[in-house]
């Protein structure tokens, strides 16, 4: 808990001090390539009946919007004197970018990765070596990313003098979920400007469009959009079908309750037992969700929504034929249902956070085929 | 009033010039038959009381020992209900109070006032709740008081001042003083917290500090009592059902180490 009160006031600090903001804004431009490109994609409009644009946040560097956090939590990290990073990861794509971040800003980092998920994210394990990082097997539970958090976690409490934790999402404790959403908004804000209405070619959105795991990119891309009137659509991971039991959608088939240190809707059994989760997306993977994802769920903000296995894949399919990207399998399920629905956003402006790129399921989605 | 017991206990100790020795245990193993015959052996060997836990998914506070007996058990079928069932039958075969140790969500899930009358009812003395902070703990400190039991808090090496008078302002029965930051587990050093942890809640308060995290041999565990007025024994006494190859061989290892135990809390004749 001082931990955690310690860190609050110095993000406080920090996020109310022009010069961090300078300090991270140079970095986003200059290291990250931010602002990220919105792209129409002209051909996947003209087959679905709509106006679809995708915020490319696939384009940031290390493939992925974790970078933006990361880069903003390393830079805390170096102000409070820390020396050493720790981070949970499932797909690997917050591994990367925190050995990425703890690279540029000389840090020892350390991440921990359920061991089912080293395997089917070879790729990014090997990025994160090369990187400098040690990747730590998680061998407890089913050994993906709810293990790691809890691993990362239990490191922290006996490391926290000198240990600074970079959580990858828009979870944990207070004050992770709002600092690594105030670090996320980014993405919202840049759209605002980029699709402003102001000539043709920049639209107001009627719809945006994320996946949502722990929730960190769509409450990146639909907090400065909450109450605007923007019909704002969170996908989960339906796994195998919510019928199966064996899915990640915590707030279309969950119920309330704490995990990793918040409240809320989570994936359990009826004696509380917390649930594995399951998607063929590691990073999706996840019985538990951003405890402000719940409260836009329960105060109608955001409709939740989900996508299975079978129906994420067919979309990255779908989007690296006919618009030459091959998406991530999380950002593939916002993208799955979309073309679900294309029918009811007919003649829609659509926007779709393409959170990350698809390299590293490359090799997952060949196996399984 | 089942809380009054742990209170009992820690003056007859306190009037003895010793600490209570509370083993940890997981309830439900090796199978929840065979649960309650190995609180009877620690309670025969020596053990003054216990802390009961009950097995969680995801226990975040604890070491890869405690995980991994979470996860027998409940591959063995205990679980909330499981164990709260056992729990009275340790109560009154043992006849020593019992804290229950649990996770948050179990307890929300279950209601905090059915959960507390189930503890309550099974005879149990408090809680311990490794997930949740005093800032969080007013409504289940109401739920628990109004029936006769209390819950235990924590004080770390690293808790400021301002949170351990919010600590005792809540009025636990004792206080689990953290002897080793991170999570349960053996580890090879005698902690060098525990007076300073007494002392520092000694200056406001005569409640009872427990030392636990990190205790395992009958020197370590030396050493806690002659500050701490309890000490907790967990992991070490765990691996040691874990390892066995039945019930009796798992009894027999318990008494061993109960009794080793016993002898080191109390002052050398």
């Amino acid at each position: 808990m001082p931990a955690l009160e310690q860190l609050e006031v110095e993000f406080t600090k920090a996020w109310a001090d022009p010069g961090f903001h300078q300090e991270l804004d140079d970095l986003l431009r200059d290291f990250v390539g931010r602002p990220t490109p919105v792209y129409r994609a002209a051909r996947l409009s003209d087959r679905l009946g709509i106006d679809l644009y995708l915020k490319r946040e696939d384009l940031a560097h290390t493939g992925a919007h974790k970078i933006n956090n990361t880069m903003g939590q390393a830079l805390l990290t170096k102000r409070m004197g820390k020396r050493r990073v720790i981070a949970e990861t499932g797909a690997g794509q917050h591994g990367v970018a925190t050995a990425t971040a703890c690279a540029l800003l000389g840090q020892e980092c350390v991440v921990y990765m359920g061991e089912k998920d080293i395997e089917r994210q070879a790729l990014n394990v090997h990025r994160m070596r090369m990187l400098g990082t040690e990747v730590r097997p998680v061998t407890s539970g089913a050994g993906t990313l709810k293990d790691a958090v809890s691993a990362a976690m239990r490191d922290w409490v006996s490391s926290v003098d000198g240990t600074h934790y970079i959580i990858g999402s828009v979870v944990g404790p207070h004050p992770f979920p709002w600092m690594v959403r105030e670090l996320q908004k980014v993405i919202g804000e840049e759209l605002l400007e980029q699709m402003d209405g102001s000539s043709p070619h920049r639209p107001v959105p009627d719809v945006i469009v994320a996946c949502v795991g722990g929730g960190s990119n769509a409450m990146g891309v639909f907090y400065p959009y909450a109450g605007s009137g923007v019909d704002l659509v969170g996908v989960e991971a339906a796994g195998f079908g919510l019928e199966s039991g064996h899915h990640g959608a915590s707030l279309v088939a969950g119920s309330p309750g704490v995990i990793h240190g918040s409240m809320t809707y989570l994936l359990q059994d009826d004696q509380g037992q917390i649930l594995e989760a399951h998607s063929i997306s590691a990073g999706l993977d996840y019985p538990g969700v951003g405890p402000e994802h719940s409260y836009f769920k329960d105060h109608g903000m955001v409709r939740y929504v989900s996508i299975t296995d079978e129906e994420a894949v067919e979309a990255v399919h779908l989007l690296a034929s006919i618009e030459g990207i091959i998406p991530a399998l999380e950002s593939a399920h916002a993208l799955a249902w979309i073309t679900k629905e294309a029918k009811s956003l007919e003649g829609k402006t659509v926007v779709l956070n393409l959170s990350g790129r698809g390299d590293k399921d490359v090799q997952q989605i060949v196996d399984a085929e | 009033m089942s809380r009054e017991r742990l209170t009992e206990l820690f003056a007859e100790c306190r009037a003895e010039g010793r600490a209570a020795l509370m083993p940890y245990m997981t309830v439900g193993l090796p199978s929840p038959e065979e649960s309650v015959q190995l609180f009877v052996a620690m309670a025969e060997a020596g053990a003054d009381g216990f802390e009961v836990g009950i097995p969680y998914a995801d226990p975040l506070m604890d070491g890869p020992t405690i995980q991994a007996a979470g996860e027998r058990a409940l591959a063995a079928g205990s679980g909330v209900e499981v164990g709260l069932d056992l729990l009275g039958q340790i109560v009154t075969q043992t006849g020593k109070p019992c804290v229950v140790m649990t996770y948050v969500n179990p307890i929300l899930r279950m209601g905090i006032e059915v959960f507390a009358d189930r503890v309550a009812g099974a005879g149990a003395s408090g809680v311990i709740v490794a997930d949740l902070p005093v800032d969080e703990a007013d409504v289940f400190i109401e739920a628990f008081e109004a029936r006769g039991i209390g819950l235990v808090l924590f004080v770390a090496p690293t808790t400021t001042e301002q949170r351990l008078s919010r600590v005792l302002k809540a009025d636990p029965p004792f206080v689990y003083g953290v002897a080793e930051l991170g999570v349960t587990g053996v580890r090879t050093t005698a902690s060098s917290h525990i007076p300073s942890l007494v002392s520092r809640v000694r200056r406001h308060s005569e409640v009872p500090v427990v030392a636990g995290v990190g205790i395992s041999t009958p020197d370590q565990a030396r050493a806690a009592a002659s500050d701490a007025d309890g000490v907790i024994v967990g992991s070490a006494l765990v691996r040691g059902v874990l390892l066995a190859n039945d019930v009796g061989e798992a009894e027999e290892l318990l008494r061993i180490a109960i009794g080793d135990l016993a002898r080191a809390v109390r002052p050398p004749r």
